[in-house]
């Protein structure tokens, strides 16, 4: 990490005094809106800029996701598919009892069965865990990990788990985020108990002027409570890995959102050289921010493989999945906000509480406090801890809670501020991408069909609303790729980094391609593999962002090695070659060229290797927050049955330089049907008499399956930011944000009585309209 | 939200069922008493039911099956394989673990996503809800037969045309429904669509692309 920081401030040291550094006129802006090209100084060995989409060849175009043809014909293998040769499966005990010390554990009964090779208990070393002589963890809610059992098939493992005996010690619990912040609460965690408080914090997201002032500036303060519920990622891959353990080092396959996360803290936990550990991930069954970390399986498989010798197989089941590997943390948010008359907002507050269960980051003033920037901004966030399963990010953690608030509050305001909703944020929205987002939505929505709230007097009423969020582009500077040009006429491209679904693998066959004036079926792709220079971890919507730039410089790279050794040949300077069209020419005499292939052959070694690895933005441009999206969406509402329907989400999206449209179009669909999900069904039930989660199964807890799904358009925002040698960007999270508080506003339109709890289920419809 | 009664999926056995409130399903049910030595004698495979399907092919009525594994032949994909399995495998372990037929995906294990969807006689079932047994005898289609000598079903294709994979883990199970679907109703309307699909969970939000796969392969069968 200290080597990473003196690199990163050499690198700025040398920008500064304009070391190896030149100048490069690049796009920036919108187009057809206010693209114009800007210079910027950008590092020597870095490409020449890429005009805009239109004038490429590959990128920016719909090529097919490579990996389809795997999906569809099922060859695809994901973690949960892999067999290896005596390989073993794995079950864990996870805990029935909420809060438990665990005074002894009798595995003899389990180490009996016929077919079992080896028992682990979690939190014990290898020395103690027989003898049972060492202390046991605390367990701190139903579900948690105890115990382990590798066995011949799963079947005898399942059945080997439940010969073991634990004997606990109950301790009280508690589960409700309100109850939990009570006097005399039960200590949700013993042993880190302070007097009666099961609260964490105060964070506070950076504070901004002075809210007392702002709000005496105000002629009109509204303040209201909103409550959001605890949401669960649902991967239909649940967290799952293989882990070959061997004397010269470790294999595991994982399900997961990042290899080298898992490569370091299973080598961490096993007191590994992180080069003895290799992990890969060829596929995997979705994420959505669960599977950044490797999780206590991943080490209950590593301990099992290492104790057999052989490799253990070890996927959650659908209950543990739910029970123990995450999810979105509910929140009981109290926001106030003062206006001028004119819509100026004067002061922003909020206080804000959240259960992450046993997890601590459950905080959601982002959107609060970056959405509108009101010069006098409070917030205060604690985590209450509970006796349930810890958090886990969750696309777009916090803003997806904070943007629920936020957004039904403006809504609000503009009612009572006699103002049309995307008036108000004209006012004192400042940012321009939003703007524009917003009249192009508003002209494809049709928002000029809104009418006063509660206006349709049929039984079942139709209702529009808005809402809009911003999101940052994260990025991961430990983003690397390789791409090697093989003699025999091979091209490839390597990186560490994941394809959790989102399309990486295409994204960089197509900037590969295109730097090399190829089509993408030329570039075979091998990503995934920690034994490739490690590649982002695929969280923040920061993978495309990331990877990309690298994997082109290092393309360009290679490029101009084999320009070097083919410029003899043509007759030409090294520096006047191009790639494009499958063929190597010189600018300056196009008929000196030859076939891309035709180079390769003629290559002095058997590969050209080239690796570059993502550098800063450049000139360090910090990039705006305008990823996020104005939604707009039309729901219909029965006021009999208290049913909303979803019937239209019009979403539109700054995407940066957009490299795969219909990958875009998915994530952002994926996006929307998950936020349609949060605001009408999706809900944690806990049963605060036993502490057990009550739908732990995919059949009770709601998704919404097709016959939920609304009609989605998508409007994109080509944008360019002119800060990498791609501009391109992730999108997956962005346009999940705003979904929930526009269709809160649509409801509210329909029937006039606003709803400021989630799930927007039937029952709190019909109390809202005094019907039961 | 899975809508049981919209569920197209006809079962071709009666549903097995399952108490919410004890957990119990039949399939864990066999493997409780079996558990417990109460099998150890075996169970004589009786002409009712008595392994979740109403109508036990003909090979396994009146033998003596388990506790141990014993030898079945499966039909899965025109092929008779024979296999060792214990009677309380379900149809999906027989297929993955046994067959290495890994493209049918087990997502929820209780019949709840689909996931798991394949053919069984021509018709959808939930491999995850039958014992590898009640499969003895009938044929069994997975996602692995519905490219032909390599050439692709017109719904993979389409599906790879209006990219309606995401992670990918849903999409074997939902190409099975689809296929039904088209087998049996080659010119759907969208509704018909979703209708078909309603009980395959997507977490990725893939159905959009999904219903435009679907409908344009119908499109063009029509056209033809």
């Amino acid at each position: 990490m200290d080597m990473q920081r003196i690199e990163r401030a050499l690198e700025k040291l040398k920008r500064a005094v304009g070391i190896g550094m030149k100048r490069v006129t690049m796009p920036h802006g919108i187009p057809g809106h206010n693209l114009t090209q800007i210079e910027r100084e950008v590092p020597q060995e870095e490409p020449p800029a890429w005009p805009t989409n239109d004038k490429l060849s590959v990128v920016g175009k719909n090529v097919k996701r490579i990996d389809a043809h795997a999906k569809v014909t099922g060859s695809a293998k994901y973690t949960a598919d892999i067999r290896l040769p005596g390989m073993l499966f794995g079950k864990m005990l996870c805990s029935h009892h909420p809060h438990v010390r665990i005074r002894s554990v009798d595995t003899t009964a389990a180490e009996r069965l016929p077919g079992v090779a080896a028992v682990h208990l979690f939190g014990m070393t290898d020395s103690k865990d027989d003898g049972g002589q060492g202390e046991y963890p605390e367990i701190t809610f139903a579900g948690q990990p105890i115990a382990g059992v590798a066995a011949q098939s799963l079947q005898i493992a399942e059945e080997a788990v439940k010969l073991i005996r634990v004997e606990y010690k109950k301790l009280p619990f508690v589960v409700d985020l309100e109850e939990a912040q009570k006097p005399g609460a039960p200590a949700v965690i013993a042993i880190e108990a302070k007097e009666g408080n099961n609260l964490l914090g105060p964070w506070y997201s950076k504070p901004r002027g002075n809210i007392k002032t702002g709000f005496s500036e105000a002629d009109l303060i509204i303040e209201r409570t909103y409550k959001t519920q605890v949401q669960h990622h649902c991967c239909l891959e649940t967290h799952g890995v293989v882990v070959d353990y061997r004397n010269d080092g470790v294999t595991i396959y994982a399900s997961t959102q990042s290899t080298k996360n898992v490569r370091d803290e299973f080598a961490k936990a096993f007191g590994l050289p992180a080069n003895r550990v290799r992990v890969i991930c060829e596929f995997m069954g979705g994420g959505f921010g669960s599977k950044i970390k490797p999780g206590p399986s991943a080490v209950m498989a590593g301990f099992l493989s290492r104790k057999t010798g052989r490799p253990v197989s070890l996927m959650l089941d659908r209950r543990e999945e739910f029970l123990s590997a995450g999810n979105r943390p509910n929140s009981l948010q109290h926001l106030k906000i003062g206006a001028r008359k004119d819509g100026t907002l004067t002061a922003v507050e909020l206080h804000s509480r959240g259960t992450a269960g046993v997890a601590s980051d459950s905080g959601v003033g982002h959107v609060a406090r970056s959405l509108y920037r009101c010069p006098n901004f409070y917030s205060e966030h604690y985590t209450v801890l509970t006796n349930a399963g810890p958090s886990t990010p969750f696309r777009a953690p916090g803003n997806v809670q904070g943007c629920f608030a936020v957004e039904q509050l403006m809504d609000e305001l503009a009612e009572k501020l006699e103002l049309d909703p995307l008036e108000l944020r004209d006012r004192c929205d400042k940012s321009e991408t939003r703007r524009l987002e917003r009249l192009r939505g508003a002209e494809m929505f049709g928002w000029s069909r809104r009418r006063a709230a509660g206006s349709d007097t049929v039984i079942v009423k139709k209702g529009l609303g808005m809402a809009q969020a911003l999101w940052p582009k994260f990025l991961d500077l430990d983003s690397s790729a390789e791409v090697l040009l093989l003699k025999d006429g091979g091209i490839e491209v390597r990186s560490g980094v994941q394809d959790i679904g989102t399309g990486t693998k295409t994204v960089l066959a197509q900037v590969v391609a295109e730097e090399l004036g190829l089509q993408p079926e030329a570039i075979t792709v091998r990503i995934g593999d920690t034994l490739f220079p490690d590649g982002p971890t695929s969280e923040g919507s920061k993978v495309t962002g990331s990877i990309t730039p690298a994997a082109r410089n290092a393309a360009y790279k290679a490029k101009r090695q084999l320009f070097e050794q083919v410029a003899e040949t043509l007759g030409a300077e090294a520096s006047e070659l191009v790639a494009a069209e499958g063929r190597i020419f010189s600018k300056n005499e196009p008929s000196k060229k030859i076939a891309f292939q035709e180079a390769l052959k003629m290559m002095k070694r058997a590969r050209i290797s080239a690796t570059a690895t993502r550098s800063e933005n450049y000139e360090g441009k910090p990039v705006s927050e305008d990823l996020g999206a104005v939604q707009f969406a039309e729901v219909s509402v029965d006021t009999e049955t208290g049913i909303v329907n979803v019937e239209r989400i019009v979403t539109v999206n700054s995407c940066g330089r957009p490299i795969n449209i219909a990958q875009i179009e998915s994530q952002i669909e994926g996006a929307v049907i998950q936020g349609v999900s949060y605001a009408l069904y999706e809900n944690r039930v806990m049963d605060a008499a036993t502490g057990h989660q009550m739908n732990a199964n995919l059949q009770q807890y709601q998704l919404p399956f097709s016959m939920e799904i609304p009609e989605i358009e998508i409007v994109l925002i080509e944008s360019y930011d002119a800060a990498t040698s791609t501009d391109a960007v992730g999108i997956g999270e962005p346009p999940i944000i705003a979904t929930a508080p526009a269709i809160a506003n649509a409801v509210y339109n329909a029937i006039g009585v606003r709803i400021y709890e989630l799930p927007i289920t039937p029952d709190k419809v019909l109390k809202a309209l005094n019907k039961i | 939200m899975k809508k049981d009664n919209l569920n197209p999926q006809e079962q071709p056995s009666k549903k097995p069922e399952y108490n919410e409130e004890s957990g119990i399903s039949r399939r864990n049910f066999l493997k409780s008493i079996k558990g417990a030595g109460l099998m150890t004698a075996g169970t004589v495979i009786a002409g009712v039911g008595a392994l979740g399907s109403d109508a036990p092919s003909e090979s396994i009525k009146d033998r003596t099956v388990g506790p141990e594994a014993g030898v079945v032949e499966l039909k899965v994909n025109g092929v008779i394989k024979e296999i060792t399995v214990e009677p309380r495998e379900t149809l999906a372990d027989a297929l993955r673990d046994h067959l290495h037929l890994t493209g049918t995906k087990v997502a929820c294990n209780r019949g709840s996503c689909s996931s798991c969807t394949v053919l069984l006689d021509g018709v959808p079932v939930n491999s995850c809800m039958m014992l590898a047994l009640d499969a003895v005898g009938r044929e069994v289609s997975t996602i692995e037969s519905l490219a032909k000598n390599g050439e692709l079903h017109p719904l993979q294709q389409a599906f790879i045309d209006h990219d309606a994979s995401q992670c990918g883990f849903c999409t074997p199970g939902m190409l099975m429904s689809c296929a039904h679907l088209l087998q049996t109703n080659p010119h759907p309307t969208l509704s018909e669509v979703k209708n078909a699909i309603s009980g395959n969970l997507c977490r990725c939000g893939t159905h959009p692309h999904i219903f435009k796969a679907v409908l344009e392969v119908a499109d063009k069968q029509k056209r033809k």
